[in-house]
């Protein structure tokens, strides 16, 4: 008997041990976060400013703003959500809603698993063999909005068919054994209520391609350009790739500068994310099923 | 009852975008296929492969994708090594220790890792981890192997954790619930039930991490040193696979041997990512069942 509650002593000891490491390690991910961010913010909140929000940049990027690469960064949010959204919410209804078990199923699927898993600067590549080459709309917006959201198709389509799945079959159902047509009670019993989970996933994949670099890097991206675009064939300045450039191209460049653009990337990916984390909130509260 | 016509086209657009995903899959690997076997018209297959040195501007040209190869793979094993127990370490704490509270705190902050822009983690590396490491291990450099590896496996925390968190909370209630009944503590319960249940997801969750690491480009073009040679530990620069298309695409002549040799390690990257990620869905769909 003794033996025994010995040995349930031991076990509940290594238990503790065991919880504690698990909790060290946990503290091992989030303290660099935490860090990652202060340390962004106190470097960079200093300068970031109105002027440096609403100017251009100036000699050799070493004074003044970053407007322009902000401006871009919103044009191409933009236009990557024009071709991924309709593309995306398309395709997730089909699999969802019309697609059988053969095999032209299995290749959507397989090829948005591979699509997830493909390097963003293969992408770069394509979009500029692509789009730049062959269709010849030269380095550009609308170039770079492409490539961009091939990208993001696959977080779309996953985050679209999941909020298609959760709306009960139920509802599908009653509307068809009322006379509705397929197209019909997808459109009025379905799309309806999975609107808010496609936002949340959709405004998610946007705030990643927000934040890429190497896609647009042939694509679209401006070394320097101080002014606004003026068609979809313009380059324009984007965020990501202008703290690459004034990070690891422009000598001399005051590092307050670095940090604030960074802090500014940030700042719009973090922005996005929050709204779609309300988005998910409010869809959730609202959920009567 | 006749359809409308409207109906019938929203139809055919439905199943023309789960097409249009598959056509992207596939001309993205023949764009990349086509231009690289215009380098191997005049390049030999082998001299690709196999070749030790990459000398893309030298008189000949030498076009060896073994250097990128071992720096990426290097770079790889460093931030997997790191990475993989800590994110599964951490997994286990937020799914099976860390009170409702703490989990959420815990999920919000790796959701905001998750959204931390690559560029912004390489800015980073490059104004302070780099200086870091090469002061406190006395390197001749901070742009190594290794600072790439830290941020990266960083980077890949996310993936690791969330996807590895799901095999672990997907495991059914009955597996606790038999081994609490057998008087087996929460510890003995998660190391020798738990977790051998969930391998199938915990093992997706890590490859997917590996895709994750492969496949990034700003941070290790950034800190990683940009030197092509073969690496002979991950203290001294390298360079990989991503970082050499990102690098040199930009100064490549269109339609040069050079271009087509980047478009054949665009497809070598393409190749990997496709297997990692089909291994990934298998295992991921051995766990759901």
């Amino acid at each position: 008997m003794l033996a025994k509650g010995e040995k349930m002593n031991t076990a509940r000891i290594r238990e503790k041990v065991a919880f504690t490491v698990l909790g060290l390690i946990t503290l091992l991910v989030v303290l660099p976060i935490v860090l990652t961010i202060v340390y962004m913010i106190k470097n960079g909140a200093g300068a970031v400013t109105w002027e440096f929000l609403t100017q251009s940049p100036r000699n050799g990027m070493k004074e003044g703003g970053i407007f322009p690469a902000i401006v871009g960064t919103i044009i191409l949010i933009i236009g990557t959500m024009l071709f991924s959204l309709p593309l995306g919410i398309l395709s997730a209804i089909y699999l969802v809603e019309y697609a059988k078990d053969n095999l032209f199923t299995r290749l959507i699927k397989l090829s948005v698993v591979n699509l997830s898993g493909i390097p963003s600067i293969v992408y770069g590549l394509f979009g500029f063999t692509l789009f730049v080459m062959v269709l010849k709309f030269g380095t550009s917006i609308l170039a770079g909005s492409l490539t961009l959201a091939i990208m993001s198709l696959p977080v779309v389509i996953t985050a679209t068919k999941e909020a298609l799945e959760s709306v009960p079959a139920s509802f599908r159902e009653i509307s068809l054994s009322l006379g509705a047509t397929k197209w019909q009670t997808i459109r009025y019993c379905v799309l309806p209520y999975s609107i808010p989970g496609i936002l949340t996933g959709t405004v998610l994949s946007l705030s990643r391609a927000a934040g890429e670099t190497a896609p647009i890097l042939f694509t679209v991206a401006a070394f320097y350009l101080p002014r606004l675009p003026r068609s979809v064939f313009d380059q324009v300045m984007a965020l990501p790739y202008h703290l690459y450039v004034i990070s690891t191209q422009v000598p001399n460049m005051p590092a307050k500068l670095s940090f604030a653009t960074g802090l500014v990337l940030i700042g719009l990916v973090f922005l996005m994310n929050l709204v779609s984390i309300i988005l998910r909130a409010h869809y959730r509260k609202k959920r009567q099923w | 009852m006749a359809k409308k016509v409207s109906e019938y086209v929203i139809e055919a657009c439905i199943k023309l975008s789960g097409l249009v995903v598959i056509i992207f899959v596939v001309s993205i690997f023949l764009f990349l296929l086509k231009d690289s076997l215009s380098l191997f018209g005049v390049h030999s297959v082998r001299d690709f492969l196999f070749g030790t040195r990459w000398l893309p501007i030298s008189e000949p040209p030498k076009f060896g994708v073994i250097p990128l190869f071992l720096g990426s793979l290097y770079v790889t094993l460093g931030a997997i090594i790191l990475c993989v127990p800590v994110g599964i370490g951490a997994a286990m704490f937020i799914a099976e220790v860390a009170p409702q509270y703490l989990k959420n705190i815990l999920k919000s902050l790796i959701e905001i890792l998750a959204a931390i822009p690559s560029v912004v983690l390489g800015f980073i590396g490059i104004v302070w981890l780099g200086p870091f490491l090469r002061e406190t291990l006395g390197l001749k450099t901070g742009m190594c192997g290794l600072t790439g590896s830290l941020l990266l496996a960083f980077m890949a925390l996310p993936t690791v954790i969330s996807i590895s968190e799901d095999a672990i909370i997907s495991v059914p209630k009955t597996y606790r619930e038999a081994a609490f009944g057998l008087g087996a503590t929460r510890w003995q319960t998660l190391w020798r039930i738990i977790l051998p249940a969930s391998s199938s997801g915990i093992i997706a969750a890590v490859m997917l991490g590996i895709g994750r690491v492969i496949g990034e480009t700003m941070v290790v073009m950034m800190v990683t040193g940009n030197s092509p040679v073969i690496p002979k530990s991950l203290l001294l620069p390298l360079r990989t696979l991503t970082a050499t298309v990102a690098g040199e695409m930009g100064e490549t002549v269109s339609g040069s041997e050079h271009y087509f040799a980047l478009f054949a390690v665009g497809l070598i990257l393409f190749i990997i990512t496709f297997i990692i990620n089909l291994i990934a869905d298998v295992c991921l769909r051995r766990a759901r069942k």
